[in-house]
């Protein structure tokens, strides 16, 4: 369904992979996880072909989605659906038509059947009785539920969450997670969730990946993973800050930073 | 030199890619029309007021100017002449920039900041045609509107101050107006009226297109369309009415 086999790319001279390997199964969710900075976002944007590989291939739906032209790529992104991190919902827009939007530019449905499809996905996120508020006036865990009803509104294939937990007061949280959970094994789509919040993605996860230095470090089910004597992924599944992934940036050394701060003048500097 | 001819290109190709677009803008006429409104309707109050008071000041001005050639009654054709062919087109254009071009170069910004516009290619839909088409479009059909509407306005202005305070006639201010000002003076601000409003919003949506997506990016944006708009106006204001001499 999603393969990704030897995936190269770096952005500027930070390489981001270095040999990436990950299948997603048809039907699954799966989750890939990883500590910041690591690529996951990168890897969403390489999944919907917004940034080629520098080498290996991904391929989506049966198709390597670096070599295709902008017209297949335009064709393949109508089988897919994507969640932001920010929900990205159209500003100038009302619920319901955000929620229309992929409809009305894709297909030519009569009104009365687009305003029944648009009411049932907004049922879907609980939704439907905001369907004329402005986005403004929307909290960011019901932005995010009106982009998922967006991002549903085509019944896509490949479902992909960027980051679907994060800033997520406990019941938003406790419904996007059950949501993902419902809507994968009800409309038969197949997930990928992006996301760094362990607890959250490993209890709906059929499948996870642990992305680290360019490439997927350890994969399995959440109780294989969480179960694995590897320290780096321990570390990680147990949110420790003791441990081989470092969490300072590297820097020079820290005493010697603070004994040079001695040296400055004194007066205080004005910009 | 090499930096500007870059970016001279940069905005030509941006340009070739809006118009290979447009077609499929123009079959949804819907975005157009909210974006004529947008651009047009909502700068009405400005370009009116702007227009009596220019059209009040020329008044007063050419009232007294005149005055010392014992020509009074030429008050109409030169008001007339001056607001169709310069003034008309030119302030307009100007307040089109720091009015309407500020706003979709801000909002196109703040769409890329947001991943609105990411969003919409990932939905397969093409920002190009969606965001940028409707209201190039629509920025090209308001402006010829709002300079014909300025152009009024300025003329009853001048009319109010030259006939009502300044003592001109008010037969000879309208009869010579009639007599003197043709259909190609009309002409020479329609055509400047086109070029303004397609220079103009050509750079609003190309720096709103092109802008960091961050706040800064968005600002540098936005002050970039004034002041590159502003001064092609100028320039394409000489060019033209060298043309039309």
């Amino acid at each position: 369904m999603v393969e990704a086999r030897g995936v190269c790319y770096s952005a500027g001279p930070r390489e981001i992979f270095n040999g990436l390997d990950l299948t997603v199964e048809r039907g699954s969710i799966t989750a890939v996880m990883g500590p910041s900075g690591t690529g996951k976002t990168t890897l969403l944007r390489l999944l919907t072909g917004q940034i080629r590989p520098s080498a290996g291939s991904v391929q989506v739906l049966g198709e390597d989605v670096g070599a295709l032209s902008r017209r297949g790529l335009f064709a393949l992104r109508r089988r897919m659906g994507m969640l932001f991190q920010n929900g990205a919902l159209l500003t100038d827009l009302n619920v319901f038509e955000n929620v229309a939007f992929p409809v009305r530019e894709h297909a030519r449905l009569p009104e009365p059947v687009l305003r029944r499809l648009v009411l049932m996905k907004l049922e879907a996120v609980g939704l439907r009785g905001a369907e004329q508020l402005m986005p403004q006036e929307l909290s960011g865990g019901m932005a995010r539920r009106v982009a998922l009803a967006r991002a549903i509104v085509m019944d896509p294939e490949v479902l992909i969450y960027d980051e679907p937990f994060v800033g997520l007061d406990p019941v938003s949280m406790g419904f996007i997670v059950r949501l993902i959970r419902s809507l994968n094994d009800a409309l038969g789509i197949t997930s990928i969730v992006v996301s760094h919040d362990v607890q959250e993605v490993g209890s709906i996860a059929d499948y996870s990946y642990l992305l680290a230095g360019g490439r997927a470090v350890a994969q399995g089910t959440t109780a294989q993973l969480q179960a694995t004597q590897d320290p780096a992924v321990r570390q990680f599944m147990q949110g420790s800050s003791e441990g081989p992934v470092a969490f300072h940036y590297p820097a020079a050394d820290y005493a010697q930073q603070l004994l040079d701060a001695r040296d400055l003048p004194a007066a205080r500097s004005s910009k | 030199m090499t930096a500007a001819l870059q970016h001279i290109g940069a905005v030509v190709l941006f340009l070739l890619r809006v118009l290979a677009v447009l077609p499929a803008a123009l079959r949804r006429p819907g975005p157009v029309i909210r974006q004529i409104y947008n651009t047009g309707a909502r700068s009405l109050i400005i370009i009116m007021l702007c227009g009596l008071v220019v059209g009040m000041i020329m008044g007063l001005a050419f009232s007294d100017m005149l005055a010392r050639f014992g020509s009074e009654s030429a008050l109409g054709v030169a008001a007339g002449l001056a607001l169709l062919k310069e003034m008309g087109p030119v302030i307009t254009a100007l307040l089109f920039a720091g009015r309407a071009g500020t706003s979709l170069t801000s909002e196109i910004g703040l769409m890329r900041a947001t991943d609105q516009l990411t969003a919409m290619q990932v939905m397969a839909v093409d920002p190009l045609r969606a965001v940028v088409a409707p209201r190039f479009l629509g920025g090209l059909i308001a402006m010829p509107l709002l300079v014909a509407i300025f152009d009024i306005m300025g003329i009853f202005g001048t009319q109010l101050i030259g006939v009502s305070v300044m003592g001109v006639d008010a037969g000879t201010f309208w009869s010579q107006m009639q007599n003197q000002v043709g259909l190609d003076d009309v002409g020479e601000g329609v055509v400047k009226s086109l070029v303004f409003g397609f220079a103009c919003t050509l750079i609003a949506v190309y720096e709103g297109y092109n802008a960091e997506p961050t706040a800064e990016g968005v600002g540098l944006g936005t002050t970039r369309t004034v002041i590159v708009s502003s001064v092609l106006v100028l320039i394409f204001d000489y060019m033209l009415t060298a043309a039309f001499l």
